[in-house]
C-alpha cells in the first residue's frame, strides 16, 4: 500500500512538474529560444500572487486574476523588448541574457522580499484529502493534476485549433515565409512568451499552495521542466505530461527508499532516459 | 499606357559582403504581366525577395504606388498588396493544405480570392484539405503555394519559377489557370527558366547577367536571336 501511495504522489507531482515544463516547452517549440529564467518567473510569479493576497486580502486561487494579466504583459514586453533582440543564428546570445536575466530576477526578489521563506496560504484545501480505498490523496496535488491536463487541453486547443496557434506553428516551421504572409514575428513571439508565462503564473501559485519557496528556488525548478519536457520529447506536450510523472514518481519512489534520494532518484532516472532514448519518449515527428 | 504601379531604382542588393544586384532599373504597370530571365545566380530570385522585403535595400530603391518600401519588412510590405511566391514553394509543414491557405489570409485583406474561390481554381486542393502540406505531389503543392499567396489578395503577384521541378503536365495545368489568376485585376512578375513560356506569358521581359540588367524589352519586339545573346552574355 505505502508503494502504491508513492506512486500516486508521484503521478500528481508530475502534474506540477508538467505545469513547469510545458511553458518552457512552448517557447522552445515556437522560437528556439531556450529560457534559463524560467523557474526565475515561476518564483516570480508566485511572489506577485503572495503580494495580491497580503495587498488585496484575496485567496491566492483569487490572485490568479492579477497574476495572469501581469505575467502576461511581462511576457510579451520582455520579449519584444528584450529577447526579440537576441534571436538569430546564433544560440549562444539568447541562453547568455536569459541567464542574465535569472540572476537580475533572483537578486530583484531578494531585495524585495528577502531570503525567508514564504507560503501562499489556501487554509483548508491544504490539508484536505479524499479516500480512494485505503488510499489517501490530497486535494491540493489532485487538483494540481487537474489543472495540469487543462493547460495541456488548452494548449493544445490553441496550437491546433486557432488561428494564433497556425500562426505559432507557421512562423515556428519557417519565420521569413510567415512574414510574407502578413505576420509580423516579433508579435507572434510576444504572444508565445506571454502565453509562456500565463503558465508560469498558474504554476508558479500551484507552487507556493503546495510548499514554501524562496527568491533561489527557481533554478530547480528550471531543471525538473528540462526533465520533464526532454524525459517526454521535444515539441509533445502529451509527453512533456509523462516526463512529468516519470520524474514525479521516481522521485517520491526514491524517497520512500531512503529520504535522502528523492531528488537524486529523479535525476538518475532522467539520465537513464536520456542514456537510452535520448530524443525522448515522444519526440515531434520531424516532417 | 497605365501608370507604373511597381518599379525599382538603381536596386543594389546584398547578401552579407557579397553583392547581388546592381543598379536594376524595373517597372510594371498596373495590370502588366511582366517575366525575369536569365541563367542561375543571375540574381531573379533574389530581385523579388527584394521587393516582397525578405532583403532590406535603400528606401528610394524600391517604389510601390509612389511610396519607398525598399526598406519596409515583409509583413508590412504584405499588407500593401505584394505577395511572392517563393521558388521551391516553401509550404509550411506543420499546417494542413486548408492551413496554409487560411495562413494566407492573415495578410488580412478582402477581395475575390477566399477559401472557395481558390478551391474553385483548384479543385484537388479541396479533396486533400486536411492532408500536410507537405504529403502533396509537387505539382499540388505549387497549387498551394499559388493559392496561399492569392487569399491576401494582392495587388501584385511575384511568382519565382512555378515550374521548377514540375512534370510538363502539371505546368500545362498551372498556366493554363495562369489567366484566371493574374486577371483578377492584380499584376504579376514572373521568373521563368523556359524563355518560350516567358515570352508567351509576359507583355515584356527583362534579362539579367549576374545582377545586371542586360536586356529590356516586349516580348512582340525581341528576337529570339537577342535573348539568346543576352541569356548567355555571348554574341551570336
Ligand atoms: N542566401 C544567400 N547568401 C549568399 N549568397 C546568396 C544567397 N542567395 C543567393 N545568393 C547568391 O546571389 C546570387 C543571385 O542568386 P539568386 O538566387 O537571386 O539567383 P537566381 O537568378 O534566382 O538563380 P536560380 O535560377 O538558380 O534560382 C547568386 O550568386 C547566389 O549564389
Ligand atoms: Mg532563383
Amino acid at each position: 500500500m505505502d508503494w502504491l501511495n508513492a506512486i500516486v504522489q508521484g503521478v500528481l507531482l508530475g502534474g506540477l512538474y508538467a505545469l513547469f515544463a510545458s511553458g518552457l516547452s512552448l517557447i522552445f517549440g515556437v522560437m528556439r529560444l531556450v529560457n534559463i529564467a524560467h523557474g526565475d518567473l515561476i518564483v516570480l510569479a508566485a511572489y506577485l500572487a503572495l503580494s495580491t493576497t497580503l495587498i488585496l486580502g484575496v485567496h491566492p486561487f483569487t490572485a490568479i486574476l492579477v497574476v495572469i494579466p501581469l505575467m502576461a504583459l511581462i511576457g510579451y514586453v520582455l520579449q519584444r523588448g528584450v529577447l526579440n533582440h537576441t534571436l538569430g543564428d546564433d544560440i549562444l546570445p539568447p541562453l547568455l541574457v536569459t541567464f542574465g536575466l535569472s540572476v537580475f530576477l533572483q537578486n530583484a526578489l531578494l531585495e524585495g522580499y528577502t531570503a525567508d521563506p514564504q507560503k501562499l496560504n489556501v487554509g483548508s484545501l491544504e490539508t484536505a484529502s479524499v479516500s480512494v480505498g485505503e488510499l489517501s490523496i490530497g486535494l491540493l496535488p489532485l487538483s494540481t493534476f487537474v489543472v495540469a491536463i487543462v493547460v495541456i487541453v488548452f494548449l493544445q486547443w490553441i496550437f491546433y485549433h486557432t488561428a494564433l496557434g497556425r500562426q505559432f506553428r507557421a512562423v515556428s516551421d519557417n519565420a521569413d515565409i510567415a512574414q510574407l504572409m502578413g505576420l509580423s514575428k516579433g508579435h507572434i513571439f510576444g504572444l508565445a512568451l506571454a502565453l509562456s508565462l500565463v503558465v508560469c503564473g498558474i504554476a508558479g501559485i500551484l507552487l507556493g499552495a503546495r510548499t514554501s519557496f524562496d527568491p533561489a528556488v527557481g533554478s530547480g525548478r528550471l531543471i525538473f521542466a528540462f526533465e520533464a519536457v526532454i524525459i517526454g520529447g521535444l515539441g509533445n506536450l502529451w509527453g512533456t505530461l509523462i516526463g512529468g510523472i516519470v520524474l514525479g514518481v521516481a522521485q517520491t519512489i526514491g524517497g520512500k527508499i531512503n529520504p535522502g534520494w528523492q531528488l537524486l532518484a529523479g535525476h538518475v532516472v532522467f539520465l537513464l532516459i536520456l542514456a537510452i532514448r535520448p530524443r525522448g519518449f515522444f519526440p515531434r515527428v520531424e516532417h | 499606357m497605365s501608370k507604373v504601379l511597381l518599379q525599382t531604382d538603381s536596386l543594389n542588393a546584398f547578401y552579407g559582403d557579397f553583392q547581388a544586384l546592381y543598379d536594376v532599373d524595373m517597372s510594371v504597370c498596373e495590370g502588366e504581366t511582366i517575366a525575369i530571365i536569365g541563367a542561375n545566380g543571375a540574381g531573379k530570385s533574389t530581385l523579388l525577395r527584394s521587393i516582397a522585403g525578405l532583403i532590406k535595400t535603400e528606401p528610394e530603391s524600391v517604389r510601390f504606388d509612389g511610396t519607398a518600401i525598399g526598406n519596409w519588412r515583409a509583413d508590412k510590405i504584405a499588407k500593401q498588396g505584394i505577395a511572392l511566391i517563393p521558388e521551391g514553394r516553401q509550404l509550411f509543414p506543420s499546417l494542413s493544405v486548408e492551413e496554409n491557405l487560411k495562413l494566407g489570409s492573415t495578410v488580412g485583406r478582402t477581395g475575390h480570392w477566399q477559401l472557395d474561390t481558390v478551391y474553385q481554381l483548384f479543385p484537388v486542393l479541396k479533396e486533400r484539405r486536411t492532408q500536410p502540406s507537405t504529403s502533396l505531389s509537387g505539382g499540388q503543392q505549387q497549387m498551394v503555394a499559388i493559392g496561399r499567396a492569392l487569399m491576401s489578395n494582392p495587388e501584385v503577384l511575384l511568382f519565382d519559377e512555378i515550374s521548377l521541378g514540375l512534370a510538363p503536365v502539371i505546368i500545362n495545368t498551372i498556366y493554363e489557370q495562369l489567366p484566371n489568376i493574374i486577371s483578377q485585376g492584380a499584376t504579376a512578375i514572373i521568373i521563368e527558366q523556359d524563355v518560350g513560356r516567358a515570352m508567351a506569358a509576359a507583355s515584356r521581359v527583362y534579362c539579367l547577367i549576374e545582377g545586371r540588367v542586360k536586356l529590356e524589352g516586349s516580348t512582340h519586339e525581341l528576337t529570339r536571336e537577342q535573348i539568346t545573346e543576352a541569356y548567355f552574355g555571348v554574341a551570336a
